[in-house]
């Protein structure tokens, strides 16, 4: 009895810690997914948590002070004096707080605490970074700023075009050679294996300035093709290891009653083994292709930042760079180039985890 | 009449064997430059890129495998295992294994690859006052990053373990691991902002002022602790991976097990320490080696939020500065034969398990 009481306590609190941890680890997710949909001058202002319901002063009225009133000597409102840096930062009295609306005219706001929340939110943010036109925002001071958009949706597209071939060659290219080395005999078999496992864990930074200099001599720089082929090779050694993993662990008696059928090996690989190693295909793709997409460096150095070619990362790490402060629109850029990491992650999760928890050591 | 079909075979053989790669090669080629000079919508663009990459790869394996079909029987089987590894050997080949003989070759020649110089570059990173910081902070990755995401991981795998909810903490953990370091770097670059007076937007600062503290520029304050502002955002995504692993770990430890030590009267700490630890020892030496190497070339998070300014420098952003902004390949490449230096250990435990599982 006594025990069980213990146990429900000491459960309790395992949750609640729990909790709180969880809730540690979501709020700069969710921080700066709330910043984005509110409007510049609300984020530039407030904190995003402000559009929680919260206790803030609010302006009841506004009291007209005398236009001669100087502000050096002492001012009187109400009956009490005060001075100008008082007023200035705001002054509380029974509750109240006095604050200058507009200084030069002498308006005076009366302030009561009440419960606020800024809950503005817009679309516009979103449509700037996607668009490549310019933009009128309204800032904090009210003036209104003209801004260029910053052709997200472009760079969304060239992140397709970059990451689906980016997955696809590899798990092609290295499936076949998995089922080499898992089923076929060919001399240097075994020495080949040890050297991708080998590359497993090498750092890509050793290849990056032989292979810069390739393709600059071969035109290859700034090309789909060229960043295909280097994440091609820098996902090779893992994917052709975890394929291996998966087709060689597949009965021996499957590949004996194809022969007997008269299947090439080439008809078996395509009507046997891929089908049945889709599970495998599914979670080192996905791993590949989340690799691809989030991927900087590999970007930063063969495709650069050209307009017509950059990808979702090198388009955000170049607004941080040149409009680090313009907090509207740096959290809807990173928030688009979320979106497809999110969504696989919500809908795939299973295989998600798998993927990344084989990938985990990749170079 | 045999001999002469053999011969008419042979070089029909010959023809096809040179004939189809050449073909494969001038038509990728050929299309390759269609996609390069096309001022396509980015739209249309992108879908025939991936239409390219994604049929283009598969005609090549259907048609280098139906020349190999021609050959007869013997030679066939001889063939076609190359045919199968050869892309990914190629491939590898070019692209990993002779550049890193290369990097190695070039770091002992000066900045423009000209001159011999020794192990002249290899002295200077540890000279070097810019090389020496790179090296330092990438040790407190190291060290901080591995040390929290590990005992957070493996905290947060427990209490997950008898929670009431815990396939939505472990998603929530983990989710961080779905984005990238750009993003990540955003995220966290909002929560770390500094504006002068009261009124902060940034979260840590909004926590700071509450709390009745001055707020402070994180990024670039007291050095080289700013570090750790920086290994905060690695924790945040790695912890989810050590977490999950650690977490499967526990569950396979048998129940009876646990049961037994509870009767004999040992609490929770003691079972955490006397079976706990024990029982998961190899998976928490192998998640251990893998933060540990990722952690060592740790590049883009560094690059977003700094940019290594504020001695936050680690070796790979050190790599790319001495590479593109100072135009010196030879200590750049030594950084890079460093950093490959470094997980040698780890090639060496991967060759070992491979040849203790069985190997072939």
């Amino acid at each position: 009895m006594l025990r069980r009481k213990g146990l429900r306590k000491s459960k309790w609190l395992v949750n609640t810690v729990l909790a709180i941890i969880c809730l540690i680890w979501t709020i700069p997710t969710l921080g700066l997914l709330v910043s984005s949909i509110r409007p510049a001058a609300d984020i530039l202002s407030t904190g995003w948590w402000k559009v929680v319901p919260h206790r803030a002063w609010t302006t009841a009225e506004q009291l007209q002070l005398p236009r001669e009133t100087d502000l050096r000597g002492p001012i009187e409102v109400g009956g009490v004096t005060y001075t100008d840096d008082q007023l200035r930062s705001g002054v509380e009295q029974d509750g109240k707080r006095l604050i200058w609306e507009n200084r030069r005219a002498r308006l005076l706001n009366v302030q009561e605490k009440g419960w606020v929340a800024n809950t503005q939110f817009t679309t516009q943010n979103y449509e700037t970074v996607l668009g490549g036109k310019s933009y009128s925002i309204t800032m904090p001071d009210g003036s209104t700023k003209t801004e260029k958009g910053s052709g997200m949706s472009r760079s969304f597209w060239n992140t397709v075009a970059v990451t689906v071939p980016a997955t696809i060659i590899p798990i092609f290219i290295a499936s076949f050679a998995a089922y080499a080395f898992a089923w076929l005999r060919f001399p240097g078999r075994r020495t080949l294996f040890v050297v991708i496992i080998a590359l497993l864990v090498v750092p890509l930074q050793v290849a990056l300035i032989p292979i810069l200099r390739d393709y600059t001599a071969l035109g290859l720089n700034g090309t789909y093709f060229g960043i295909w082929l280097a994440h091609t090779a820098f996902g090779l050694p893992l994917i052709t290891y975890f394929m291996y993993t998966s087709i060689s662990q597949l009965p021996r008696d499957l590949f004996e009653s194809a022969f007997m059928d008269g299947a090439s090996n080439f008809t078996i690989f395509s009507k046997l083994i891929l089908p049945l190693s889709v599970p495998s295909l599914a979670s080192i793709s996905i791993f590949q292709f989340l690799w691809v997409w989030n991927d900087y460096l590999v970007s930063l150095i063969f495709l650069g930042s050209q307009p017509e070619v950059q990808v979702l990362s090198m388009n955000i790490a170049n607004l941080v760079g040149s409009r680090g402060n313009d907090w509207h629109l740096l959290t809807a850029a990173a928030f688009v180039s979320m979106l497809m990491p999110l969504t696989v992650f919500f809908a795939l999760q299973k295989y998600f985890v798998r993927g990344m928890l084989g990938g985990s050591v990749k170079g | 009449m045999e001999p002469q079909a053999n011969k008419g075979n042979a070089l029909r053989l010959l023809f096809l064997t040179v004939l189809v790669p050449t073909i494969n090669i001038v038509a990728h080629w050929l299309i390759f430059m269609f996609f390069r000079n096309s001022g396509l919508p980015p739209i249309a663009n992108a879908l025939l890129a991936v239409a390219w990459g994604a049929l283009g790869i598969y005609s090549i394996y259907y048609t280098l495998n139906w020349v190999v079909e021609q050959y007869p029987e013997q030679w066939r089987r001889r063939i076609l295992p190359f045919i199968f590894v050869g892309p990914a050997v190629l491939l590898l080949g070019w692209l990993l294994v002779l550049p890193t003989l290369r990097t190695l070759y070039l770091s002992f020649f000066d900045a423009s690859s000209t001159g011999f110089v020794g192990l002249a570059n290899y002295a200077a990173v540890f000279t070097d006052r810019l090389l020496v910081m790179a090296l330092r902070n990438n040790l407190l990755w190291v060290f901080f990053g591995t040390l929290a995401c590990v005992s957070l991981g493996l905290l947060i795998a427990i209490l997950a373990d008898r929670s009431s909810f815990e396939r939505l903490a472990k998603g929530l953990i983990f989710m961080p691991m779905a984005i990238s370091f750009v993003a990540a770097g955003v995220i966290w670059k909002f929560i770390y902002y500094y504006q002068p007076g009261q009124e902060q937007i940034g979260l840590l600062n909004a926590i700071v002022v509450a709390l009745g503290g001055e707020p402070q520029a994180w990024l670039s304050m007291i050095q080289p602790w700013n570090n750790l502002f920086l290994i905060a955002i690695l924790i945040w995504m790695q912890t989810g991976f050590a977490m999950v692993i650690f977490s499967a770990a526990i569950k396979s430890i048998p129940e009876s097990i646990l049961e037994a030590a509870r009767m004999d009267g040992a609490g929770e700490i003691k079972i955490f320490f006397s079976i706990m630890i024990p029982y998961i020892s190899t998976t928490l030496l192998s998640v251990t080696t893998t933060i540990v190497v990722f952690t060592l070339k740790i590049f883009d998070v560094v690059m977003i939020m700094t940019g290594g300014q504020y001695e936050t420098d680690v070796v790979a952003t050190q790599f790319y500065r001495q590479l593109f902004m100072y135009q010196n390949a030879g200590y750049g490449s030594t950084l890079a034969i460093v950093l490959l230096i470094a997980v040698i250990p780890v090639i060496i435990i991967n060759l070992r398990q491979f040849r203790r599982e069985g190997g072939f």
